[in-house]
């Protein structure tokens, strides 16, 4: 039963002291996260879902607490072996895309496979493939500035998964997209999920993410409030549907 | 849990650092595609750089001139300001201006390095999340701003070079081409290229250490 848990998470707090004030970020969340899944994080502005993904994506350290991926806790490695996870097991998307703006859609994707080991020529192969993948197979030498948004978050989902990862943590990937490309990305999340066995972890408050989640995990004021699978969610968005049509 | 921690942990290896002609390469992007901002930091290089070139380059000249010693350029050479009859030897006052130059070409590209680190941290943060060690940072920015320094020496050689041969020719006339102190001059040229390419290679170190310092959490936390 353990062997499909990706990452776990125990009695995560996170504390930021702030002169005399200290804010309670998280205040002990204990999470399993099966491998294969979409969990979407949900809950309102404030309620630590940009702390947790940085600590269970190996960005920042829990203030008490330890998250391990694949039974591996992030506390016993050296920033080396960190560095190593960051590149091989996680790729991370962002809301506002973080693309290298000196690069080209081909050069942002094939420097994490670069990091990764590859020799360029390599690197620049499989990161032609990866854009093809998500549909920018014409749009290799263009800069960052001239992509749309949308572009964008398909260059950043390609350089996510050149690498094969584990899993992919997206931080309100359509918090900058409009409403028709923002689903489409999320589409595109959810087929990685399935193509390439991707555990796939997002963060957001936006109601209509939920269509392709797996799990939804409730946060609010740094604790989990709720959990529910698939089918109590489908559920749930109907009634939500009902009342604001 | 705790034991397949421990066996878990053996099997994770340690990033493999990046090699130098990639190192290389991403710099010489990001300086090419930034090209103006460049420039902007070349700037107190070129300057300081082309003053240094011009101030040996006219020594030099002036010296060669004198050794001539043809009474027409005498002359020349008096009423542009040089005393003829003086003892030869580099000025204090000269060593003194050059050396100021020069301090102010340190910290100019030490601040704009600075500048351009701060103008990059969520970059920064972004490359570390993608598997970047610190290292990797330090060696980019390392030799990005050392590509600078280096090609804002060259340019400012040029400008000092032309500008003290063109100022000469306009005091002293064909003289200048028929004394024309190779041997000084290159000398000049050789020490140029060597300060400008020892002060920022030295103004470079501090800025990219301090770039390799930056956490990937600032990645996310940078707004636009
Ligand atoms: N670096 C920091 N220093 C101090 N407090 C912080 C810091 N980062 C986050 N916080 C606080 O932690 C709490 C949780 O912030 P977090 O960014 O995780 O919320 P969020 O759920 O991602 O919100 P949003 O939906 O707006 O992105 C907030 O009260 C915030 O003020
Ligand atoms: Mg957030």
């Amino acid at each position: 039963m353990s062997d499909g848990i990706i990452i776990r998470a125990e009695g995560i707090t996170k504390r930021y002291v702030m002169g005399a004030e200290t804010v309670h970020a998280l205040r002990g969340i204990s999470l399993d996260i099966r491998r294969g899944q979409y969990v979407s994080i949900m809950g309102p502005s404030g309620s630590g879902k940009s702390t947790f993904f940085n600590i269970i994506g190996g960005l920042d350290k829990p203030s008490d607490g330890e998250v391990a991926m694949d039974g591996c806790r992030y506390s016993a490695l050296s920033s080396s072996q960190m560095a190593w996870v960051r590149c091989h097991k996680i790729g991370y998307i962002f809301q506002s895309f973080n693309l290298i703006p000196t690069m080209t859609a081909l050069e942002n994707v094939a420097i994490a496979r670069i990091f990764a080991g590859r020799a360029p020529a390599d690197a620049r192969k499989d990161a032609a493939e990866s854009l093809g993948q998500v549909g920018l197979g014409n749009r290799l030498t263009h800069l960052p500035s001239e992509l749309s948004g949308g572009q964008q978050q398909r260059v950043a989902i390609a350089r996510a998964i050149v690498n094969k990862p584990a899993i992919i943590l997206a931080d309100e990937p359509t918090g900058n997209l409009d409403l028709h490309t923002g689903e489409e990305i999320i589409a595109l999340l959810g087929h990685m999920k399935d193509a390439m066995r991707i555990t796939v972890i997002t963060a957001t408050h936006d109601m209509k993410m939920l269509s392709a989640s797996d799990v939804v995990v409730w946060i609010a004021d740094g604790a989990v409030k709720r959990m529910a699978n698939r089918d109590e969610v489908k559920i749930e968005i109907g009634s939500i549907d009902g009342h604001v049509t | 849990m705790a034991e397949l921690a421990v066996a878990e942990r053996q099997e994770i290896p340690c990033q493999v650092s990046v090699p130098w002609n990639v190192v290389f390469s991403v710099s010489w992007s990001s300086l090419r595609r930034r090209f103006f901002r460049s420039l902007i930091t070349m700037l107190g290089v070129i300057l300081a750089i082309a003053f240094l070139t011009y101030m040996m380059v006219q020594d030099s000249v002036v010296d060669a001139l004198l050794e001539a010693r043809i009474e027409a350029l005498n002359l020349l050479l008096q009423k542009s300001g040089v005393d003829v009859l003086a003892v030869q030897g580099t000025d204090t006052m000269m060593i003194l201006l050059i050396s100021l130059a020069l301090l102010t070409c340190l910290v100019g590209i030490v601040n704009a390095m600075f500048m351009s680190v701060s103008e990059r941290i969520k970059e920064i943060g972004t490359l570390k999340c993608l598997g970047a060690e610190d290292s990797f940072i330090v060696k980019t920015y390392f030799v990005e701003s050392s590509l600078q320094g280096v090609l804002g020496t060259t340019l400012g050689i040029l400008i000092g070079l032309v500008v003290s041969v063109a100022l000469c020719v306009g005091s002293y006339g064909g003289y200048v081409f028929q004394y024309f102190p190779y041997g000084a001059v290159l000398r000049a040229i050789a020490i140029a290229l060597a300060i400008g390419s020892i002060i920022s290679v030295l103004a470079s170190i501090g800025p990219a250490y301090w770039a390799s310092k930056k956490q990937p959490v600032d990645a996310m936390r940078v707004e636009e």
